[in-house]
């Protein structure tokens, strides 16, 4: 009797993954999914964050595809390893802040210690050659499997065709002739496939699913580095670029404001590692401010925060002024006039 | 027969997916048969937890919410 093959399928949420390892198990081979936390997942965070985005369904799609597939699914934080991949990527950034070639090689480099570790065969991955420009074109397929170190236990079932074959294709684990030879970036091939598999609900996120390919995210990311004079961060650091108007009207400090209850709600998490302002005369967002302040620095940004109040159109408001171990103040100010907010302070 | 014990996890602040991995990391640690309480704030834990009970062979066995915070105890399956 052959021995049971294994393969992990690096599972984003998306149909692809979710076909590829699809198409494997069709094949008999045991398929358990894996999928990697870095902090820059799109899954998740902002309508867990955004209290209008609750009509949204509340689902971790990863954990969604593995439950369709009837897989066992491993979530793994990479949040501290991953920063080397995006402070120094080898290959550099894409359009915005996404390294992704140099991501790619990562998490299939992470996968591959999986299986070592977990005594299991082969890589899946959902790849299709010419779907990503950066980390998915023909040139770029060897690469992500040498430099990973997966070399050919590394298999592309959406696309594998046009591709040299790999061990469990020549070890006939997998019957190369039920692989695919999908290229482009046109869906229908996929929405075909799915509909044959009987697969009619699945997520297709039009940016991706990493905020980095994302232009405001990765303006905000890199005003965070130039703020701090160096490129290193903390999750709290990239969490809290998801949420919020962030407004710098000077080097040292920036403003994080609230838009809407649900962001207020998480804001209010970090009141004991930022200070913080709200207006106290009239209904207004909780802000943060980030950065080190003087006297005169605390009023003008007082003056701001007065600005996203109900009574932006008084002569003056109070601003309660709330330090990090809890203590209160209350200034008198008189909110900035539409005109003094200036654009290039938003960040 | 060693007998079941029941923890705490405090997720509170962390989105999702954070609560199930710290979820999925408590869990090792534990027996089958041993029950775990995880206290969580992001909504999407009510979904994503029990989702991942149901794909690795775990029980919930009650949810609550209440105050802006969501509590779901589980009980470890077979390993």
């Amino acid at each position: 009797m052959s021995k049971q093959r294994k393969a992990v399928a690096l599972i984003s949420g998306g149909l692809d993954s979710m076909l590829a390892a699809k198409i494997v198990m069709e094949q008999g081979v045991h398929v358990e999914g894996i999928n990697f936390f870095t902090g820059f997942c799109v899954e998740g965070h902002t309508h867990a964050i955004r209290a209008q985005d609750n009509a949204k369904p509340n689902r971790n799609n990863a954990l969604w595809v593995a439950e369709q597939l009837g897989i066992k699914l491993h979530i793994v934080d990479v949040i501290q390893e991953y920063k080397k991949v995006l402070i120094n990527p080898k290959h550099g950034y894409g359009t915005h802040m996404n390294p992704c070639l140099d991501c790619k090689i990562f998490m299939v480099n992470k996968a591959k210690q999986w299986i070592v570790e977990n005594d299991f065969d082969f890589i899946i991955t959902g790849e299709v050659i010419g779907q990503r420009p950066m980390s998915q074109t023909k040139s770029k397929m060897p690469i992500v499997a040498k430099q990973s170190g997966a070399d050919d236990l590394l298999l592309r079932p959406m696309c594998a065709k046009n591709l040299p074959a790999t061990k469990p294709e020549l070890e006939g684990w997998v019957d190369r002739e039920k692989l695919h030879d999908i290229t482009g970036r046109s869906r229908k091939p996929q929405i075909e496939m799915a509909k044959q598999f009987g697969i009619d609900d699945y997520s297709q996120p039009a940016g991706g699913c990493c905020f980095l390919t994302d232009k405001y995210y990765s303006a905000k990311l890199v005003d965070l580095w130039k703020a701090q004079g160096d490129k290193d961060y903390e999750l709290d650091d990239i969490m809290l670029l998801k949420v919020g108007r962030h407004i710098r009207p000077k080097p040292n400090f920036k403003l994080i404001v609230a838009r809407e209850e649900g962001e207020g709600r998480f804001l209010q998490g970090y009141k004991k590692e930022f200070i913080s302002m709200h207006c106290s005369s009239h209904p207004g967002p909780l802000t943060l401010i980030d950065g080190e302040m003087s006297a005169e620095d605390l009023y003008f940004a007082a003056r701001v925060v007065a600005r996203y109040a109900q009574g932006r159109d008084e002569d003056q408001v109070d601003i309660t002024i709330t330090q990090k171990d809890g203590s209160e103040r209350i200034i008198q100010v008189k909110p900035f006039s539409k005109a003094e907010v200036l654009n290039e302070w938003h960040v | 027969m060693q007998e079941a014990i029941r923890e705490t996890l405090n997720a509170r602040r962390l989105l999702c997916p954070l609560p199930v991995i710290r979820t999925q990391d408590k869990v090792k640690q534990l027996n089958t048969g041993d029950q775990l309480e995880i206290i969580c704030t992001d909504p999407g834990v009510m979904h994503d937890i029990p989702a991942w009970c149901r794909i690795n062979g775990h029980k919930v066995l009650e949810t609550n919410s209440g105050n802006h915070e969501y509590i779901i105890i589980i009980e470890v399956g077979a390993k």
